[in-house]
């Protein structure tokens, strides 16, 4: 099946089975390995990207049903060469240790702040209740998070 | 397997009927595919042929109908809650949907494909038994409506044929003077699925129980309506003995299993708890302490 859509601003168009899950496209057929496998049945939020402003686990969605879309990954926060305030809080703050919970944190953080440029911690706990951490006790995450909030307003 | 299935992805709800009419016993359908694709990739589901509904958008939207609000199938969580109309005439299904999986499930996940995916543990279903729910469903014969409550005929069993799609549902809006309540046990907050999980819908006058309806899931084949226990409550002054017998009368009518989510007699407790929760509030609401 001929598939269009957008990655990170970039118009891309494939030819892949319509079922084959969004996540594999990213990562075998785009060679964007940000976006990572946990669980492969939407509990940890690992695989989590932003189709049409809307965070969904791209573990759970086959192609076909992006075709047109606009997609946004981890590899897409970053802007010529400079992190996306997100990341840099990440680092400032020690939101990150093993990683592989990050690139979904991240994307689920940003898919909130799209929507909520002051949110609470209670707003963010609830935004990255789909996403698990088995590291940071989340302290540092949603630290990092709020951080993000105060500087994207500077 | 998912490398080699094939999917139709039509736009409209005629040319899905059409397909379905055609192929319909040998396809299965995905929505939103949060129930679905996990069966898929966990290698659990064998179907070589898709029809993909999630371009149809004759089958979004959430319409005031006068009396009832219809909610098309395709609408998300996250559509139902922040739908004004949901929330003002059918707050516990917005509680409910915050409590199926987290955001990322809330952004996919669909009213159609609760009913349709026929889990006993679909933590929107206890709303749509309880409010007395109607089913709009179609295909290239027709379209019928049926009772919600008489949509499952077994465990994971519907009256669907292989040609037919779940189209809207309809749901009567909570009236002047009816109150509601949403109740779900579950593991965490987020992401868990219940344990046990009730929903149900009353009116009071004067102390007295002038109607109730109760609706209780993953404590049976599947999700119930407690209609024995509804008539030991209604007409009658809710007193705490009342509420008691109330409680012995659910914990006898529902029949929960031991799963690896929780156990036959932790279930049947709880759901007795939920039950009581709900009439204890029912009771303040009448400035009743007792």
């Amino acid at each position: 099946m001929k598939i269009q859509f957008q990655v990170n601003g970039t118009p891309r168009e494939l030819d892949t089975p319509p079922m084959k899950r969004v996540l594999d496209v990213l990562r075998e057929d785009l060679r964007l390995t940000g976006t990572k496998e946990g669980c492969g049945e939407g509990e940890c939020g690992a695989c989590s990207i932003i189709v049409d402003g809307e965070v969904i686990n791209s573990c759970l969605v086959p192609v076909c049903q992006v075709n047109g879309s606009r997609i946004l990954t981890v590899e897409g926060l970053a802007r010529d060469g400079r992190l996306d305030p997100l990341q840099q809080a990440f680092l400032e703050c020690g939101g990150a240790q093993c990683g592989i919970c990050t690139p979904g944190m991240l994307i689920a953080a940003r898919a909130l702040l799209d929507v909520n440029a002051h949110p609470s911690r209670d707003e963010i706990k609830e935004a990255i209740a789909g996403n698990l951490c088995r590291c940071t006790g989340y302290v540092k995450i949603i630290d990092a998070i709020e951080q993000a909030a105060k500087t994207r307003l500077r | 397997m998912p490398l080699t299935a094939t999917a139709h992805s039509p736009a409209t709800l005629a040319d899905a009927y059409a397909i379905l009419a055609e192929r319909g016993s040998a396809i299965k359908v995905i929505a939103g595919g949060t129930d679905l694709m996990v069966l898929m990739n966990a290698h659990l589901l064998n179907a070589k042929e898709f029809l993909d509904i999630w371009r149809v958008d004759e089958l979004r939207g959430i319409t005031d109908e006068g009396d009832c609000v219809r909610i098309g199938a395709l609408t998300t969580y996250t559509q139902l809650i922040r739908s004004p109309l949901v929330q003002q005439f059918a707050p516990s299904l917005v509680q409910a949907s915050r409590t199926i999986g987290a955001i990322q499930i809330q952004n996919r996940g669909t009213i159609g494909g609760n009913i349709v995916n026929a889990s006993p543990a679909g933590d929107s279903l206890p709303v749509l038994a309880a409010y007395d729910a109607k089913v709009e469903i179609g295909s290239q014969r027709g379209e019928r409506h049926i009772s919600f409550n008489e949509f499952y005929t077994g465990y994971r069993k519907t009256v669907l044929e292989p040609d037919e799609l779940v189209v809207a549902v309809r749901i009567p809006k909570l009236k002047a003077g009816e109150r509601d309540f949403f109740w779900k046990v579950g593991t965490r907050r987020a992401q868990a699925i219940s344990k046990t999980v009730m929903a149900a819908k009353a009116k009071m006058a004067g102390g007295i129980v002038e109607s109730i309806s109760i609706a209780a899931g993953s404590v049976a084949p599947t999700v119930i309506r407690a209609r024995r226990t509804e008539s030991v409550l209604a007409g009658k002054m809710l007193t705490r003995d009342l509420i008691e017998q109330a409680r012995h009368s659910i914990l006898l009518e529902v029949s929960p299993i031991t799963d690896l989510r929780s156990t036959e007699h932790y279930r049947r407790t709880v759901t007795g708890n939920v039950l009581v929760k709900f009439l204890r509030q029912l009771n303040l609401s009448q400035g009743n302490n007792q």
